[in-house]
């Protein structure tokens, strides 16, 4: 997943980096699976990969490729973004080495059975209200998109 | 053989939201910096389902127990807000690409005094 993430950030070709992408959510939903997470995994590969990745390809279609292909290909002002990116992994690391013993061992190894039917019992119990705003976000979402990409409003 | 605790995935989201930041703060194309956003928004899902997993194996009096899905049921509103933001993000590029012609963001600078 990791080398995933640095191919996504590190190829020239823009098609190259969104199929690094989609290694990448792949092993993000095996990881998912590793956590007891089956219906996570699941949202994740017909969503994420299935839907977003589809998305993000067709706009690379239709930008030219060609003419940006052959420019530089990292910003003017990386050397700030590298050390800006190393002063935060410092302070992770900081973090993490500090805080290592707060969580004990793995906890014991649980079946995934029934998980889709707790995670629906959450959702349309208590968490409703945030479930019925995610759909009028969709909603919002395609009513902008399709504004931002008409040729006359 | 390791025992993979919490701390490993933790460890694993922050590799990837450091990635991410890289890939926001570093490149010229603005597809690249948009998937980029997209690598951080997968940092924040793993740390909320790993943080789910080990409220699971906590007691109840906690708050937690075998039925505490508070994270993934997050992450899955999370998931939902990436693709929003991911559609309403590549109408913004189009419309500017319509009338540009590039995708370099050096070249956003219309706004600059």
């Amino acid at each position: 997943m990791v080398i995933g993430g640095i191919l996504v950030i590190t190829r020239r070709n823009p098609v190259h980096s969104a199929l690094a992408l989609i290694v990448t959510l792949l092993a993000q939903a095996s990881i998912y699976l590793m956590l007891y997470a089956p219906f996570v995994a699941g949202v994740q590969i017909i969503l994420y990969a299935g839907g977003i990745m589809v998305l993000f390809l067709f706009v690379i279609m239709l930008v030219s490729i060609e003419r940006s292909m052959k420019e530089r290909q990292f910003n003017s002002q990386w050397v700030i973004g590298i050390i800006a990116a190393t002063a935060l992994g410092g302070l992770f690391i900081a973090v993490y080495t500090k805080g290592r013993d707060i969580f004990p061992d793995g906890p014991p190894t649980m079946m995934e059975g029934d998980n889709t039917q707790k995670v629906a019992s959450l959702l349309y119990g208590q968490y409703m209200f945030a479930f019925e705003i995610a759909s009028l976000l969709l909603l919002v979402a395609i009513i902008g998109a399709v504004v931002m990409a008409k040729k006359r409003i | 053989m390791l025992h993979i605790t919490t701390l490993h995935y933790l460890i694993l989201g922050a590799a990837l939201f450091l990635l991410g930041v890289i890939g926001v703060l570093t490149r010229r194309n603005v597809v690249i910096v948009l998937m980029s956003i997209e690598l951080i928004l997968n940092a924040v899902n793993l740390n909320l389902v790993a943080f789910s997993h080990y409220w699971q194996g906590m007691p109840a009096r906690f708050g937690g127990g075998p039925s505490a899905l508070h994270g993934q049921i997050f992450s899955i509103f999370v998931i939902t807000d990436a693709a929003a933001e991911a559609a309403v993000g590549l109408g913004i590029l189009i419309a500017f690409f319509r009338n540009k012609e590039t995708v370099n963001i050096d070249e956003v600078n219309l706004l600059k005094w």
